[in-house]
């Protein structure tokens, strides 16, 4: 393939969920120490409702355009953060805090990070963004493009996570860039 | 020789992390310098002795890649090992790096286990 093509095949949604399930998986037991369980996917065209807790996006440019999104509870983003900085904390932390928020950012950043390895198989290579991390009560989060969502829930412990993914043809393929912002619209 | 490491990473997470690992590491370790992107590197390696780096690829400002470009087109930084520590895992990225002079690759999520046999084997 080269830079000037778009491919507008669609995309497999049971190799992307695959590739989600995959990813989170590797993050979670390899940074994390903790086991999670994922759940049956699912294809959806609506932006999730109100959210409580944090939600952590990431954009994906290249010949193909897209967001990804990572959101959990506040209690379980605690966790995680207290997980992938072990050593230093023990325990759980009890609030969120910028720690948190970058732990987040970063379990976000290495799973859909590893999602693009997969999906630059089939659609070239890809830039990605920095993360984007919002916390807050009964706020919504959009990004600006069309399409569908894949969703992939995990349960880990009591508390659950879910990953998001929606990729959409370029109208333009973008320039490869690493680390750029991404625009993201909020409603808090 | 003690080794004088300089992490770059935009995630203070990670850049603790690696603090941890390479503090556990079996090489005699020296100074431990951190970075949030590749400009605030390149200003730390002016200012600090360092014989190791440890970089990210997706940072802001100036993206591990160019970071390596910089330093292997310095005189007095050509001869600094660079290690990738990035999601970024696709054959391209790292056969880029590799050319670029990048002296070893490991790919985020990492284990302990992975960054101490890298340095090992550059020690």
């Amino acid at each position: 393939m080269t830079g000037n093509q778009t491919t507008a095949a669609p995309l497999d949604p049971a190799a992307v969920a695959a590739s989600i399930r995959a990813a989170t998986e590797e993050v979670f037991s390899t940074m994390l120490g903790l086991e999670s369980t994922p759940g049956d996917y699912a294809v959806v065209r609506d932006a999730p409702g109100a959210i409580d807790g944090v939600v952590a996006l990431i954009g994906l440019a290249g010949t193909w355009v897209g967001t990804g999104m990572v959101s959990c509870s506040a209690s379980l983003a605690c966790t995680l953060s207290a997980h992938l900085l072990q050593g230093e904390e023990e325990g759980r932390r009890q609030a969120v805090d910028d720690e948190v928020l970058d732990s987040l950012a970063e379990i976000t950043n290495m799973i859909l990070g590893n999602v693009k390895n997969f999906l630059e198989e089939q659609l070239g290579p890809m830039g990605l963004s920095i993360p984007t991390v919002i916390f807050g009560r009964n706020f919504t989060a959009r990004s600006m493009g069309e399409g569908e969502w894949v969703v992939v829930p995990f349960a880990c412990g009591v508390d659950h996570l879910e990953v998001r993914l929606r990729m959409t043809p370029a109208r333009q393929p973008q320039p490869l860039r690493h680390g750029f912002a991404p625009p993201h619209a909020m409603r808090l | 020789m003690p080794l004088d490491v300089l992490i770059v990473d935009d995630s203070a997470a990670i850049r603790k992390i690696l603090q941890r690992v390479l503090k556990q590491a079996e090489v005699p370790l020296g100074q431990v310098h951190e970075a949030g992107d590749g400009l605030e590197a390149l200003d730390k390696l002016k200012a600090e002795k360092v014989s190791l780096v440890l970089a990210d690829i997706n940072m802001p400002n100036m993206d591990g890649l160019q970071l390596l470009t910089q330093i292997k087109a310095s005189p007095d930084l050509k001869h600094l090992p660079v290690v990738m520590v990035t999601t970024e895992g696709s054959q391209s990225r790292v056969m880029e790096a590799v050319q670029l002079g990048a002296a070893g690759y490991v790919r985020k999520p990492f284990t302990a286990d992975q960054i101490q046999r890298t340095l090992a084997d550059l020690t």
